[in-house]
């Protein structure tokens, strides 16, 4: 992946003002389409997926309360899990985006919902509703492309530290609802910082978010466990809490994960970005910066509908239950214009993501100059990088990404 | 009774411990179920218990003309009980929206702890449209507490006016109805005008009927198609002992204004029910938005939103993409209306009949379309 505008082979190059402007007026008339007919089944959709959802919840917690059976913790512990995704993706995410706000109940509202996540809805809405959302993809403003932590550019600087970033990713797929409240609160950024340089807001927003931990640790790790206790379900039901609680972080990371990061995604600079950027440019970044997944109806509302990660960038505040029905629509748009609707099933899309996340980890045409025969001698190689000096490190950088090309060149001349 | 009471208490020990177990159970309660709360997840179950959200459960829809209706709600345990001639606030899902209109309640307190309203369908009215035409029983609708100061005094005076237009009737009927299905009827000497527009649309037509042919009242009909609208003035023929009366009216501003100044200038007091108080301007573009915590009166025109307006002016808004995505900018709109400038939309919200809270508009998006009170 390279910021659109350094690639050789620009993906919108062929496009013109007008083309732009366009693209912009026809899914602005999709858009419109959904507005006018947004009504009942819509209301009952998401009313019925919230009770649904808290009975399930309810029911698996209640079937916990034996879990010293093994048969009732593993029913319990499916139960608990799927409820606990459901909450988070179709629910939270979609309401918390504002997308059920024109329904005007005060329970279902963006401004009054709160989830079963480490990080207050608050913090959650402006990082991601504001930042992500508004900066989708721009290099250095959209902290979602890698959280920060990860190198998910060929054009960022390579750092030996970046090694480690398989691990890192998987240690923080594993605790995502921690590594996402981090993150809200820029917590590396901030910790930086000297302590009395420390904004006001991120005093307030560490307080909110310990709060919210402790409320949700004791209720998954103190209370449901001690109301198992009477069955001698204590331990068990402290299991399954946590299991459940991995297994919907597990998913919800590699949901999103898909959303962004797969190959084929286009990344941004900041520069290229008009001061004040049209309808159609806006709408343009959002559609090559996301990527779908594609499956049954059942795979999109385990994913909170964030399979239709394009469309979901294109319309935020559009009922996540209209996304697929607006899909084709989008997707035919695409077509006109010539431009890549990038859309795989899960496994692929996930394969991809971390095939990126481990080929970035290595400096720039490593793992292309690499193959099973002069392994040794790469490993070796990469460790002098690695403990070189910031110089030399240069030098033996750019000397690799040398190598990688002529290779290439090699490749396509045979 | 009292010892009764005093029993069943001792039985429980002190009052202040079960209240504390209460309390703490309830905790625990809310601790299982965070971020929600034990009012929440019971909402699931039994959506009418007490201490929860008002709401009622639609019993039947019984048509009284051919667009209007009774609706015989029973309420949720928390329903307070109300006096005849009140009005409730009620909330209705239409086609997804949650929409709240005022009605008068037509059946006073009920041995079944039933309430009613009578709706009469008005032009473009999307509520009450909703109500007379699609509303079924087994409906969960949301009510607030009873209001209004439109009722009768007690001990009652001897001499009663009641005048009524249109759909004005519904709080008198409910006055009637609660005076004359008592045990033991009361002794008054009552007179209604009733003003309609012609006979087939007069709501509750036979029953006021009745009530004359009882004996209850003396009722004057008036059919604008058959008599002409209602000169004011001609109440001095109609009643000639109007003076005598406790006077109560209830029905279109026109009417209202005319009798309130015919009986000011008469020196008489007179009791009135407005429909709808406010006039409202959803016509032309742009207006004057009012910040009420921050005092402040921003004027916009049609094509600015009210974030920008109100930021140009100095007040500390609440504020994200800017581009009507993130919600970050949404405020209560308590009065008023506005408009979305990305689809020309109308959002209108009226004292006393949208929610108490106001409507949430996102202020990004959002130009005023006439006055605005916005809660910020």
């Amino acid at each position: 992946m390279t910021t659109v505008t350094n690639k050789a082979d620009n993906p919108i190059a062929h496009l013109s003002e007008q083309d732009i402007a366009e693209i912009g007026e026809k899914l602005d008339a999709i858009r419109q389409e959904v507005i006018d007919s947004r009504g009942d089944d819509d209301a009952n959709y998401i009313r019925g997926m919230i009770d649904f959802q808290r009975k399930l919840e309810l029911g698996s917690r209640a079937v916990l309360l034996f879990s010293v059976l093994p048969p009732a913790w593993l029913i319990g512990t499916a139960g608990l899990s799927v409820a606990k995704i459901l909450e988070n993706m179709e629910i939270g995410h979609n309401v918390l985006h504002g997308q059920w706000d024109w329904m005007r109940d005060s329970k279902i509202h963006s401004t009054t919902w709160e989830w079963d996540n480490a990080t207050p809805a608050e913090n959650w809405k402006h990082s991601h509703n504001q930042v992500h959302h508004t900066y989708t993809n721009i290099i250095g403003k959209d902290n979602d492309l890698g959280y920060g932590i990860m190198r998910v550019d060929e054009e960022q600087k390579w750092y030996p530290m970046y090694l480690a970033q398989p691990l890192w990713n998987f240690v923080n797929a594993c605790f995502f609802e921690y590594g996402i409240a981090a993150y809200d609160l820029d917590l590396g950024r901030n910790l930086s910082r000297p302590k009395d340089k420390r904004p006001e807001s991120f005093k307030r927003g560490v307080k909110a978010t310990l709060a919210k931990i402790r409320k949700q640790a004791t209720k998954d790790y103190v209370v449901h466990p001690l109301l198992s206790a009477p069955t001698g379900s204590l331990l068990p039901t402290l299991a399954a809490n946590f299991v459940a609680n991995v297994v919907r972080n597990l998913w919800s990371h590699s949901v999103i994960m898909c959303g962004h990061f797969p190959e084929g995604v286009e990344t941004f600079e900041l520069a290229s970005i008009p001061e004040k950027e049209s309808r159609g440019a806006w709408y343009l970044r959002q559609m090559l910066g996301s990527a779908n997944i594609s499956g049954s109806k059942l795979m999109h509302i385990m994913t909170g509908n964030l399979s239709h990660q394009i469309e979901h960038h294109l319309f935020p505040d559009l009922p996540s239950n209209r996304y697929a029905e607006v899909a084709p629509k989008v997707r035919a748009v695409f077509d006109e214009y010539g431009l890549t609707y990038l859309s795989r099933p899960l496994p692929q899309q996930v394969a991809s993501a971390w095939h990126k996340v481990v080929r970035l980890s290595f400096p720039n045409g490593w793992l292309e100059t690499t193959n099973a025969k002069n392994l040794p001698q790469q490993l070796a190689a990469l460790y002098k990088i690695a403990t070189a000096d910031k110089r030399k490190r240069r030098v033996m950088l750019r000397l690799l990404e040398r190598k990688a090309a002529e290779q290439q060149e090699l490749a396509t001349a045979a | 009774m009292s010892e009764a009471i005093s029993l069943r208490r001792s039985t429980l020990g002190a009052p202040g411990a079960g209240l504390a177990l209460r309390k703490r159970l309830r905790a625990v309660a809310d601790a299982a179920v965070h971020p929600l709360t034990l009012d929440d997840v019971l909402d699931h179950f039994h959506p009418l218990r007490r201490d929860t959200e008002l709401r009622g459960r639609i019993v039947s829809v019984t048509p009284e003309t051919a667009e209007s209706a009774t609706i015989l709600i029973k309420p949720g345990k928390g329903w307070t009980g109300h006096v005849p001639g009140q009005y409730v606030r009620v909330g209705v899902d239409v086609d997804g929206v949650r929409l709240w209109r005022t009605y008068s309640l037509t059946h006073g307190p009920r041995p079944d702890r039933n309430i009613s309203i009578t709706v009469k369908a008005i032009p473009d009215g999307v509520v009450s449209g909703h109500l007379v035409h699609r509303a079924r029983a087994g409906q969960l609708i949301h009510l607030a507490p009873a209001e209004g100061e439109f009722t009768l005094p007690t001990p009652l005076p001897g001499k009663l006016l009641l005048v009524t237009a249109g759909s004005g009737i519904t709080p008198v009927i409910g006055m009637l109805r609660n005076l004359f299905l008592r045990a033991t009827p009361v002794d008054a000497d009552i007179v209604l005008v009733s003003v309609n527009q012609s006979e087939s649309t007069a709501i509750f037509r036979d029953e006021l009927r009745e009530h004359a042919a009882k004996g209850h009242i003396t009722l004057i009909e008036r059919f604008d198609d058959r008599d002409g609208l209602l000169d004011v003035d001609t109440i001095d023929a109609l009643v000639p002992d109007y003076a005598e009366r406790l006077a109560y009216a209830c029905g279109p501003a026109g009417l209202l204004d005319a009798l309130e100044q015919h009986h000011a200038e008469r020196g008489l007091e007179l009791t009135t029910e407005r429909f709808r108080p406010v006039a409202l301007a959803t016509e032309g573009e742009g207006g004057s938005v009012t910040f009420t915590k921050a005092g402040t009166e921003v004027e916009a025109d049609g094509a600015t939103p009210i974030l920008d307006a109100a930021e140009a002016a100095g007040v500390l808004m609440p504020s994200g993409c800017r581009m009507g995505i993130c919600m970050g900018c949404v405020l209560p709109m308590k009065e008023g209306a506005v408009r979305d400038l990305r689809t020309g939309e109308l959002t209108v919200a009226v004292p006393g009949e949208t929610h108490a809270d106001g409507v949430p508009i996102q202020t990004c998006i959002s130009a005023p379309a006439g006055a605005c009170r916005i809660d910020h």
